[in-house]
C-alpha cells in the first residue's frame, strides 16, 4: 500500500513549504559561488601550472565532485537532526504511530522525502553547472539521479543511526569525523590517486568516492561501463543495508 | 453484545519487568471505563496494548473484536489516543495539526477541514485556529489533542490521565466535554490517579496496584464493598497520632492512622465523633465525610493514591 508513506511524505512537504524560498536560493547561490572561486579562481592556478587535471580544466573536474558532496551533505544533515526531533523531541513519530501508520509506513515516507529533497539540490546544482557550461550533452542529465543515489547511500546508515540516539551530540562527530573528510579526500578537489596508496583504498570503500566518480563520469562522457556498474553496486549496497538497517533501528526505537 | 475490548490474562513484560501482570476485564460499548492507580501500576503499559501501539506479551486481548497483533492498523483506524504526555506538533498551527493529522486516517483535505472545523468548536478553540500550539495553556492543549483524537470519528477514545497537571477550572471544562461525548455514545477508556476524576467519569472501573487488578466495580460498588458510608478524620499534634491508637480502636469499625492523619471509618461519622469527644480525646482538628475511591484504594493497597 501506498498511501502511508504518502501521508508521511505529505508531512514532509508541508513543513517544507514555509522554508522552501531560503532553501532553494542557497542550494542555487552556494555552488554558484564555489564554483566561481574555486573553479575559475583557482582552477585558473592550477589549469596554468598543472594544465588541469585529468586532461580537463580544473573547473570540469571540480564541479561534478562538488554536486556529488553537496547532495552528501544535504542527506547527512537530512537525516540526523530532523529526524531526532520527530523520533524523540516532538515525538512526531508516536503521534503517527497511534493512527493507521505503521514503522515501515515512516521508514519508505522519509526515504521517499529524502529523494525529492536530493533530487531538488541535484537539479540546482546542475542548472548552475548549465551556467558554466560544464556538462558535456544531453545524457549528463544522468548525473542528476546519480547524485540523488550518492546522497541516499549517506542518508539511509545516517537515518538508522539517528533512530538509536537519544541526544544529538553524535550529529556534529560524524559532520567532523565523517562528512568533512571525505568531503576533502574522497575526489572531488583532486584524484584520489594522489592520496598514498592506503587512503587510496579506504577512500575507495566510501560511497562518495564512488558517488563522486560516477557524477563526474556522466557530466563528462568519460564513465566507462565497468566503472559505472561498480560505482553504481557500491552505491546501491549502501543504500539498501542503510535502509534495512533504519527499518530494524526504527522499529527498535518506536515500538514498545 | 460483544464486549468493545475483552482482555484475558493480557501481560506486558519489558525485559525483567513486569508491567501489567495478567489482567482480565471486558469494556462494554458506550461505557465510560477507568484504570484507577497510582504511578507505575500499569495503566499507560495497558493503555498503549489497547492502542494497538505497544505488542502484547502474553496472553490475549481484543479491541473492536480485532487481534491487535494482526489487525494493528484497523483497530488504530477506529480509536482515538490521547496521549499521557500530548504529541502535538509545535511546527504546525492549531487547525492543521487537527487536518494533517486527518490525512493519516486518509481523509480528503475538505472533510478532515470540515471535521476540524467542528472540533475546534467543540473543544472551544475556534478562536485559535491560526495560532501556534505552543502558546496555548496546559488545559487548550489537552483540549487539542482531545479533538485530535476525534477527528477520525472514533468508536473508541482512550485517555492517559487526561487531566493531570491542570488547574482546577480547565479540568471542569475538559471533564464536561468528556462527559458530552459519553452522551453521544463514544465509549471512553481512561487512566487517572485522581480518585475524584474517576467517580466523576466512570461507570465502572478497576483498581490497578503493582501491575495487577485488585478490584473493580462501579465507584459506588467499590466504596460499599471496601469502606464504610462515611470517615472522621482527625488531625493530631506531631507524635501524638501514634499513641491514639488503642484508645480509638473502638469507636469505628476501622482505624487508619496515616502519617498526617488519622482515619476513622464508621457508618455514622457524627456519632464517631461525639464518642470521641465523650471519651475526651482532643483532636486538633475534626472533618466527617463521605467514603471516596481514595479510602478503598487505602484500603485495598495500605497506600494513598498520590504519593
Amino acid at each position: 500500500m501506498i498511501s502511508g508513506p504518502a501521508r508521511v511524505l505529505e508531512y514532509d512537504l508541508h513543513l517544507y513549504r514555509r522554508v522552501w524560498r531560503g532553501s532553494v536560493v542557497v542550494s542555487f547561490l552556494s555552488p554558484l559561488l564555489f564554483l566561481a572561486a574555486m573553479g575559475l579562481g583557482l582552477g585558473g592556478l592550477v589549469n596554468r601550472s598543472a594544465g588541469g587535471v585529468n586532461g580537463v580544466a580544473y573547473i570540469l573536474f571540480l564541479a561534478p565532485g562538488l554536486m556529488a558532496t553537496t547532495t552528501m551533505q544535504t542527506a547527512s544533515s537530512e537525516s540526523t537532526y530532523p529526524i531526532l526531533a520527530k523520533v524523540y523531541w516532538e515525538r512526531t513519530y508516536e503521534a503517527m504511530l497511534s493512527t493507521p501508520l505503521r514503522v515501515r509506513d515512516l521508514v519508505f515516507g522519509e526515504l521517499a522525502w529524502l529523494v525529492v529533497r536530493l533530487t531538488l539540490v541535484a537539479v540546482l546544482f546542475f542548472a548552475v553547472m548549465l551556467v558554466f557550461r560544464i556538462p558535456r550533452g544531453p545524457e549528463a542529465a544522468l548525473a542528476i539521479p546519480a547524485a540523488v543515489l550518492n546522497g541516499l547511500a549517506f542518508a539511509t546508515p545516517i537515518l538508522a543511526f539517528t533512530a538509536t540516539q537519544t541526544r544529538d551530540t553524535s550529529f556534529s562527530a560524524i559532520q567532523r569525523f565523517l562528512i568533512m573528510p571525505l568531503f576533502l579526500f574522497a575526489g572531488a578537489f583532486f584524484p584520489i590517486a594522489q592520496l598514498p596508496q592506503v587512503l587510496q583504498a579506504v577512500a575507495w570503500l566510501t560511497p562518495l568516492a564512488h558517488g563522486v566518480s560516477l557524477v563526474r563520469g556522466l557530466t563528462l562522457g568519460t564513465l566507462t561501463q565497468s566503472g559505472a556498474l561498480v560505482d553504481i553496486g557500491v552505491l546501491l549496497a549502501y543504500t539498501l543495508a542503510g535502509g534495512v538497517g533504519a527499518a530494524i533501528t526504527f522499529r527498535r526505537r518506536l515500538i514498545k | 453484545m460483544d464486549p468493545l475490548i475483552s482482555a484475558r490474562g493480557l501481560t506486558k513484560r519489558f525485559g525483567d519487568l513486569v508491567a501489567v501482570d495478567g489482567i482480565d476485564f471486558d469494556v462494554a460499548k458506550g461505557e465510560a471505563f477507568g484504570f484507577l492507580g497510582p504511578n507505575g501500576a500499569g495503566k499507560t503499559s495497558t493503555m498503549r496494548m489497547i492502542g494497538s501501539t505497544s505488542p502484547v506479551t502474553a496472553g490475549t486481548l481484543r479491541v473492536l473484536g480485532l487481534d491487535p497483533a494482526v489487525d494493528g492498523p484497523r483497530i488504530r483506524a477506529r480509536v482515538g489516543v490521547v496521549p499521557q504526555l500530548d504529541t502535538l506538533d509545535m511546527e504546525l498551527s492549531v487547525r492543521e495539526n487537527l487536518v494533517i493529522y486527518g490525512r493519516y486516517f486518509d481523509l480528503t483535505y475538505a472533510e478532515a477541514g470540515r471535521r476540524a472545523d467542528e472540533l475546534l468548536a467543540f473543544v472551544q478553540l475556534t478562536e485559535r485556529a491560526r495560532d501556534q500550539v505552543e502558546p496555548l495553556s496546559g488545559g487548550m492543549k489537552r483540549r487539542l489533542t482531545i479533538a485530535r483524537a476525534l477527528i477520525s470519528e472514533p468508536d473508541l477514545l482512550l485517555l492517559d490521565e487526561p487531566t493531570t497537571g491542570l488547574d482546577p477550572q480547565a479540568r471542569h471544562l475538559l471533564w464536561d466535554r468528556l462527559y458530552r461525548l459519553k452522551q453521544r455514545g463514544v465509549t471512553l477508556v481512561l487512566t487517572t490517579h485522581y480518585m475524584d476524576e474517576a467517580e466523576q467519569l466512570c461507570d465502572r472501573l478497576v483498581v490497578m496496584d503493582k501491575a495487577r487488578i485488585v478490584a473493580q466495580g462501579s465507584p459506588r460498588e467499590l466504596i460499599e464493598r471496601y469502606s464504610t458510608r462515611e470517615v472522621v478524620e482527625l488531625r493530631f499534634p506531631p507524635d501524638a497520632a501514634e499513641s491514639m491508637d488503642g484508645r480509638l480502636n473502638g469507636l469505628a469499625d476501622r482505624v487508619e492512622v496515616l502519617p498526617d492523619r488519622v482515619l476513622l471509618y464508621t457508618a455514622n461519622g457524627d456519632a464517631a465523633s461525639a464518642a470521641l469527644h465523650e471519651s475526651g480525646i482532643r483532636p486538633e482538628s475534626t472533618l466527617v465525610r463521605r467514603s471516596t475511591l481514595e479510602d478503598v484504594f487505602l484500603r485495598l493497597t495500605g497506600r494513598s493514591l498520590i504519593e
